[in-house]
């Protein structure tokens, strides 16, 4: 039944995009840069290299260069549940060329067999794992792969520009709208954050700008054409969204297929802007490697997500789906400070083999009668630690003001942690919050029962599990839950035995 | 034999003692047998043993399916094979919708069997059937399983279970305790209507009450730890007049 309307689909789509133009691709998030490379380490010389190398403005350069030099006096926290060794800032690189040809695989018989069998289960299409895995002369291919596969892209570009959607990568947007970047760039994770996002502040590589105009409806989810050109955004990215008054957009970042990764330390940094009766809706979906069984060379996530209701009635939502990294450090969070604004934080997030996810949320309650709800599922399984930490903070002016919390964390196996810690400051008197916690074990019984109906030990944990998660996975796309239903059970082998 | 069981000596795994000792019970092909007695006899291990569920300690004795041994089997490659269990206590399923779990379940039998998988507009088909005939509202079908259903709702979703998954051996353990009259009448309408000759079912209950709609060929009396008296159904509506005692001794 489904198939069916799919195929007609894919139909139309290929056939609307051989009509287009040839240079429909302009707002691929591929960015020509001419190649070099900067030394490893880190100074102002290498801030400067950077931001040349982007024909940055004067005025973004210094704004780098401050946020480098307060860098310098801070210090890493170590408040987080995780566990690693030192970072040396020093010995990394922090502009890294892209790749030249001929360092790529050439196809896909030179990818570890493994990685594919991965791919397979997710059911991500050969062509587009191709350029997941950055095959040689893929990325050309991927253009058509995404029409060849994905309903939504029909006349991307032509849809989004007549709505006035602006919806291109960091760099282009300092160039193209730079009234639009300096207006809001900083303005809800300033500079001097924390550790993290100041020094994603100094080096920041590229990402993703989205403007959506006054009253306008994005006209599709910004999501599948990015899953397709996502590729080495960097390990430093920084993504931008403003929704204008009475505007809506949803936004899915990431992909459910494990992404190549050759940096260890991601050090993102995501700010939403929603204005008077305006929406976003947020999604992640997140599968970095997360190492080997002892988490040896996973990628460490340290992510700075934070929205701002600025205006009345402002609404925002994030949604996550965490499966990847040795370590994750994360907290999406919602600043409420229109009357009457919402925030939302759907979370799931599982831990397997020696994974540590430290991740939860801030609701910071200052404007009247504003509303935010938290549910957070954890799953911990093999070795790993989960902790769910979350903040509501309720103002004094914040009169009115409700916030429901749910925490459920599940436990696979007997050697895993879950924790939760969190934190609730309230000062004023009206105001109303409840919070509800549960852990519990994948217990014997159901595992029995559903293995004497003829699933095996694998396939019960990935129907328990997902039944678990169930709340929080409605909440993502379509298309991509039933894709992260895949996730869950891939991320889960082996936890069973 | 549809099921040979023989000389089974079983105990838990870490304790000292065994619960069966030495069961013998063979059940052809198309029959129902009815197993009753006291509580703590081993009723309920048994249905254990013979599914594959983890804890329990085989020391002697085999049982088999068709002639195939059973006990060396995961509990889900005896399910491919047709072995169910109607649980006594159901398990709650959270978020996990009955119509999802069944699904799954059967395409993994069918899968294991080397069978077609059936699509989801197939499968729809097939559930609504069968849930027409066990009086099951399509509404419970969208719940999540067995969650906040009644007692007589989880029992009458066990049959509909066993009903789409069509085995070729049923146990029914204790599937009349919490059953109203009407519920129960239900539930045996259901069980009686997927009898057949090549599907056989041992069924496990402590009152004769189930008996009565569910007509077994066989009864059998199990007291300390075996089968200590077995014939026909007059034999429940003796057990029922004159209780076990007169077994508790035999069983020593």
């Amino acid at each position: 039944m489904m198939d069916g309307v799919k195929d007609n689909i894919d139909r139309e789509t290929v056939e609307t995009a051989r009509g287009l133009e040839a240079d429909k691709y302009k707002y691929g998030f591929v960015t020509d840069i001419e190649q070099d490379f900067a030394p490893k380490g880190l100074n102002e010389d290498i801030v400067r290299y950077i931001s040349g190398q982007k024909k940055e403005p004067d005025w973004l350069l210094e704004w780098r260069l401050a946020a480098y030099r307060r860098w310098l006096t801070m210090e890493e926290p170590s408040w987080a549940m995780v566990n690693y060794p030192k970072i040396d800032y020093q010995d990394m690189y922090y502009f890294a060329a892209p790749k030249k040809d001929g360092d790529g695989p050439k196809s896909l018989d030179e990818i570890d067999p493994d990685i594919l069998a991965t791919y397979e289960k997710l059911g991500i299409p050969i062509r587009e794992q191709e350029v997941l895995l950055g095959v040689e002369g893929a990325a050309k291919v991927a253009v058509d792969a995404v029409f060849d596969s994905v309903s939504v892209a029909t006349t991307f570009r032509a849809e989004l520009a007549k709505s006035g959607v602006i919806f291109c990568s960091f760099s282009e947007a300092v160039h193209d709208h730079p009234e639009l970047v300096r207006k809001y760039l900083g303005s809800v994770v300033p500079p001097s954050d924390n550790f993290f996002a100041t020094l994603n502040t100094a080096v920041f590589s590229d990402g993703t700008f989205v403007y959506i105009p006054k009253g306008v409806r994005c006209p599709m989810e910004l999501s599948t054409y990015f899953r397709m050109n996502a590729q080495s955004t960097g390990q430093f990215e920084r993504t931008l969204i403003i929704a204008d008054e009475g505007s809506y957009v949803s936004y899915l970042e990431g992909c459910t297929a494990p992404m190549r990764e050759e940096n260890q330390l991601h050090a993102a940094v995501v700010e939403l802007v929603i204005l008077k009766d305006a929406e976003i809706k947020y999604s992640t979906v997140q599968n970095w490697w997360p190492g080997d069984e002892d988490g040896q060379g996973g990628v460490y996530n340290f992510v700075t997500k934070r929205a701002d209701c600025r205006e009345a009635r402002a609404r925002v939502s994030w949604t996550q789906v965490e499966t990847g990294s040795s370590i994750t450090w994360k907290y999406p969070s919602c600043i409420l400070r229109g009357d009457e604004s919402q925030g939302e934080f759907y979370s799931v997030a599982i831990t397997n083999g020696a994974q540590q996810a430290d991740t939860g949320t801030k609701m910071i309650h200052l404007g009247k009668n504003t509303r935010s709800r938290i549910i957070s599922k954890g799953i911990s399984a093999g070795r790993s630690n989960n902790t769910y930490r979350g903040l509501v903070s309720v103002h004094q002016k914040a009169t009115g003001a409700r916030n429901f919390t749910q925490c459920d964390s599940l436990l696979v196996g007997a050697d895993c942690g879950a924790h939760t810690v969190p934190y609730i400051e309230v000062k004023t008197p009206d105001a109303q919050l409840e919070h509800e916690a549960t852990t519990t074990k994948l217990s014997e019984e159901q595992l029995f029962y559903c293995r004497q109906r003829g699933l095996d030990a694998e396939e019960a944990t990935a129907l328990l599990v997902n039944g678990f998660a169930r709340d929080v996975l409605q909440k993502l796309p379509m298309e991509f839950a039933v894709e992260a239903q895949a996730l869950v059970k891939v991320s889960l082998e082996g936890s069973v035995g | 034999m549809m099921i040979e069981i023989k000389d089974l000596v079983v105990g838990v795994e870490g304790v000292k003692g065994d619960i069966l000792k030495g069961l013998s019970l063979s059940i052809p092909a198309g029959e129902v047998h009815a197993i009753m007695g006291p509580n703590g006899t081993g009723k309920s291990t048994l249905a254990n043993v013979l599914t594959g569920r983890d804890g329990y300690d085989v020391k002697g004795g085999s049982a088999t399916f068709e002639g195939e041994d059973l006990l060396s089997l995961e509990p889900e490659e005896r399910a491919a094979k047709g072995i169910f269990l109607s649980f006594q206590y159901p398990v709650e399923i959270p978020g996990v919708p009955a119509m999802t779990f069944l699904r799954a379940s059967l395409n993994a039998q069918r899968k294991r069997r080397g069978e077609e998988e059936l699509a989801a507009p197939d499968f729809l088909k097939l559930a609504r059937e069968k849930a027409k005939l066990l009086k099951v509202k399509a509404d419970m079908l969208k719940r999540p399983l067995n969650v906040g259903f009644s007692g007589g709702e989880k029992k009458r979703m066990e049959i509909l279970q066993m009903a789409v998954l069509e085995p070729r051996f049923a146990i029914l353990d204790e599937t009349d305790s919490g059953l109203d009259i009407d519920a129960l009448k239900v539930v045996a309408e259901g069980v009686n209507a997927l009898r057949a000759p090549n599907r056989s079912m041992l069924v496990i209950t402590h009152y004769q009450r189930l008996l009565d709609y569910i007509k077994p060929d066989v009864v059998h009396v199990m007291a300390g730890g075996k089968i200590v008296d077995s014939g026909g159904p007059e034999l429940a509506l003796k057990l029922e007049a004159e209780g076990y005692d007169a077994y508790e001794g035999a069983a020593a």
